[in-house]
């Protein structure tokens, strides 16, 4: 059925064919709509032209412009370390001490020592640094092996109980399984928490304190206050590394514990691991 | 015939009965016994039925609307399922609390996404575009359904699908490809439907007793056969067990993110442009009452953006480990499909001509007219993010959710509930709809939602797409992501709040079409009421 007709609003014809009442207009494509097509095509060509775009047999064509995201990115960190040239120097040769005087310096080494951690450190203390079961919160001023800006510096240089550096920090509580009986050893769990909580046994944590006495008081102090020399926690200041409850504290006294912590030194850069024992040292314990 | 069925319909439930009690995870047990009690059901009905007289059926002469009719109340349903989760997500966000400790780990937010869109995508807008399709099909090709009962089969299949995938999502089943979440099962449930769906769209063409196919069947077949190749390759892979729901995919990488995306960005393309514009073409011009602005037109923009779109979807991986030269690609594509997807706009508009002054009076024409608008602003903005230099800031942030909610909320939504209102009272035999102020309503309710939607996440958007690129003079961010998070919380209510409006314009909606169906149309109400 073809049957042109014209249509009365428009004055243009019709294609001739109905479907279910509905017409078609036979008007032209719009000029402006044509024309846009044909430029976006035109540009297409001479971006693909400028840019990495076509498909060879092997890669693509790279563009006239030389332009890849990879270059660019490049380019970016080097214009980054080109404008920090003389900041990586100073954090080189300043005495970290000193640090915090030089407001521009220490910001950098703090910024720079936040992204170290974070890709870092922050497998096994945290993205926040608040430490986890086993892994010491690094907000608080509870330190295990000191928190001045050296002391922190040598423990991330050098880690803890590794095999890899033989400057590693290193201390070993016993097994005392082996030593004491489980009646001391309940005993002097129930001393240790009377340290630092107000529920517990009176008569077992008496017999408890002279196990403690003869057997702990050497390294954790006779109040137990703990031995930075050595690594010997504070256990009592209710801050608790592998838990605070009976059955964690007997299993701590009954085969001991024994945290790792791997030397970086090797591993960063020397500005690395200033900037991270700076930010370390800046997230509100350092001494 | 019937028995052949039995034995089909009793082998069903043994084996999914085998699944249940072999099953390796939650997901396909409860799957195995929904088919299970699905299948056992159907055939202790076919038993019933076995063998007794056939009753005189009364001679099928029209159009085969009963499916029709069922589409558009599934249409209309999963509208509201997937409005309502999509509210409650947006709360989630905006106040993590409401992802309840007691309904862990079903009701968390990573599980009620995918449900949302796929719930909004497959549910409401594939029964809009299977439903519509099936009535324009019909209309413009002059013929009953070619395939007879196979219409039904593919309607509820298409429901099992949707059953299968939603409560996969929240039995933690999930092959982890956005948009295509369902697992191995569940994919070749749906190749099978589609399958059927293109045999019964494709038979009523090549016996239509018109001369020509009209351009809205163009769009209708192309949608059809693309997603089936889509749906096909972006889900190869190869299930761990017959007996549990897990696969790994074939290809692997890079090559696995290009094919995600090439299927991604044309179930965007195709399903919800091409198919939608399919719509588009009977609807607008039948509301109209105007003849299609240009023919022309019409074949210039759909072979053109039938071509362009398939090579755009390397956009959504600028910035990755996609070679740049793909990169390139796929953002010079997408500019040139400027002008084709404007073409449909364009199109749409003009057909108005002569009959503008109907807008005033005709808030269903408002509808089509605003999912046009909305069409049109989403296929520019889209080319314009997928520039490079804009991708670089709009990527990953609230910018691309406004983008896609205009074009969902915006394109698809308003034009979905156009032909919803169109479709009612001619599928159950009425006047009109029940209440023409009702629809007045919903208009303005989804309007006004929308601008919401669309405007805090622009906002939100580029705030955070500039709070995450912010370095100070030494080459280090500045902000936290938590930062930005805490930033964009007041933009959040304001979404969720849009949602609100949008969903609640749906629900009016709903009573209407349920008034109009119950009842005669209300004759009190005058045809034109003023919009104002």
């Amino acid at each position: 059925m073809t049957d042109h007709k014209q249509d009365d609003v428009t004055g243009i014809e019709t294609t001739g064919h109905s479907w279910d009442g509905i017409e078609e207009l036979n008007t032209p494509l719009p000029r402006w709509w044509l024309w846009t097509l044909y430029l976006t095509i035109i540009w297409g060509i001479g971006y693909s032209v400028a840019y990495p775009a076509w498909p060879m047999i092997s890669g693509a064509t790279s563009g006239l412009l030389g332009w890849s995201t990879r270059a660019n990115v490049a380019q970016d960190i080097d214009a980054h370390a080109q404008k920090n040239a003389q900041l990586v120097t100073d954090l080189l040769g300043t005495d970290m001490e000193a640090l915090p005087q030089d407001a521009d310096l220490n910001r950098y080494a703090i910024a720079r020592g936040g992204a170290v951690f974070r890709a870092n450190c922050s497998q096994c203390h945290g993205s926040g640094a608040a430490g986890a079961k086993g892994y010491p919160n690094l907000l608080d001023d509870d330190w295990l092996w000191g928190g001045a800006m050296a002391d922190i510096e040598y423990t991330v240089r050098h880690g803890i109980r590794n095999e890899q550096d033989a400057d590693a920090r290193y201390s070993q509580m016993p097994a005392f399984g082996a030593i004491l009986g489980k009646d001391d050893i309940a005993a002097v769990v129930e001393h240790v928490i009377s340290l630092s909580s107000s529920d517990f046994d009176a008569a077992l944590a008496e017999t408890g304190a002279e196990v403690f006495a003869d057997n702990c008081s050497a390294c954790h102090g006779d109040a137990g206050q703990g031995d930075r020399s050595q690594g010997a926690p504070n256990i009592g200041d209710a801050i608790w590394l592998y838990g605070s409850d009976r059955q964690a504290l007997t299993q701590t006294v009954t085969k001991a514990r024994f945290g790792v912590m791997p030397p970086w030194g090797g591993r960063l850069e020397e500005a690395d691991i200033r900037a991270v024992s700076a930010y370390v040292h800046s997230l509100g314990g350092g001494e | 015939m019937n028995y052949l069925k039995l034995v089909i319909l009793a082998l069903v439930p043994l084996i999914a009965a085998m699944g249940a009690s072999w099953a390796r995870d939650i997901a396909y047990q409860v799957h195995a016994l929904i088919i299970m009690s699905i299948a056992g059901g159907m055939f202790l009905w076919v038993l019933r039925h076995t063998d007794e007289p056939e009753r005189p059926r009364p001679m099928s002469t029209g159009y085969a609307d009963g499916v029709i009719r069922a589409g558009v109340i599934a249409t209309a349903f999963w509208g509201i399922a997937g409005l309502l989760v999509g509210t409650f997500i947006a709360f989630q966000l905006a106040f993590p609390a409401l992802n309840f400790d007691w309904g862990q780990p079903f009701t968390n937010f990573g599980r009620l996404r995918p449900l949302h869109t796929s719930a909004v995508i497959f549910a409401f807008g594939g029964n809009a575009l299977i439903a519509t399709s099936f009535y324009v099909v019909q209309r413009t090709c002059s013929v009953r359904l070619f395939g007879g009962n196979l219409a039904w089969f593919v309607f509820w299949g298409y429901q099992l699908f949707i059953v299968l995938a939603a409560t996969g999502y929240l039995l933690g089943s999930t092959q982890s490809k956005e948009y295509a979440e369902p697992e191995w099962y569940v994919d070749i449930w749906l190749t099978i439907i589609w399958l059927c769906y293109l045999a019964v769209f494709l038979g009523t063409l090549i016996i239509r007793r018109e001369r020509h196919i009209y351009v809205a069947n163009w769009f209708y077949l192309g949608f059809i056969v693309t997603v089936a190749m889509l749906h096909v390759v972006n889900n190869l892979s190869v299930p761990v067990s017959l007996w549990g729901s897990k696969s790994v995919q074939v290809f692997a990488g890079v090559q696995d993110a290009m094919t995600q995306w090439w299927y991604g960005h044309n179930a965007v393309g195709f399903f919800l442009t091409a198919g939608f514009l399919g719509m588009m073409y009977y609807f607008v011009p039948k509301q109209a009452n105007r003849p299609v602005y240009s023919y022309k037109l019409s074949i210039v923009h759909f072979w053109s953006l039938i071509f362009l779109y398939i090579w755009a979807g390397p956009h959504h991986l600028h910035y990755t480990a996609l070679p740049d030269w793909a990169s390139t690609l796929g953002m010079v594509f997408s500019i040139i499909l400027w002008m084709p997807s404007w073409g449909g706009m364009i199109n749409g508009l003009m057909t108005l001509q002569g009959a503008w002054d109907k807008l005033r009076t005709d808030p269903i024409l408002r509808m089509f007219v605003l999912s046009l608008g909305f069409y049109g602003m989403s296929t520019f903005e889209g080319p314009m993010m997928s520039i490079r230099a804009v991708n670089s800031l709009s990527h990953y942030t609230d910018w691309t959710i406004g983008h896609v909610h205009s074009g969902a909320l915006g394109w698809n939504g308003m034009i979905t509930f156009g032909a919803l209102y169109f479709l009612t009272p001619r599928l159950w035999g009425r006047a009109k709809m029940h209440s023409i102020s009702a629809i007045n309503w919903h208009f303005w309710l989804a309007t006004i939602g929308i601008i919401f939607y669309a405007a805090s996440m622009w906002v939100t958007g580029i705030m955070e797409g500039l709070m995450w690129r912010e370095v100070d003079d030494q080459g280090f961010l500045v902000n936290s992501f938590a930062d930005t998070v805490a930033a964009k919380f007041p933009m959040y209510v304001v979404r969720g709040m849009g949602g609100i409006l949008y969903l609640s314009g749906a629900l009016i909606m709903v009573w209407n079409m349920w008034m109009t169906i119950k009842g005669g149309a209300k004759q009190s109400a005058p045809v034109g009421v003023p919009a104002e």
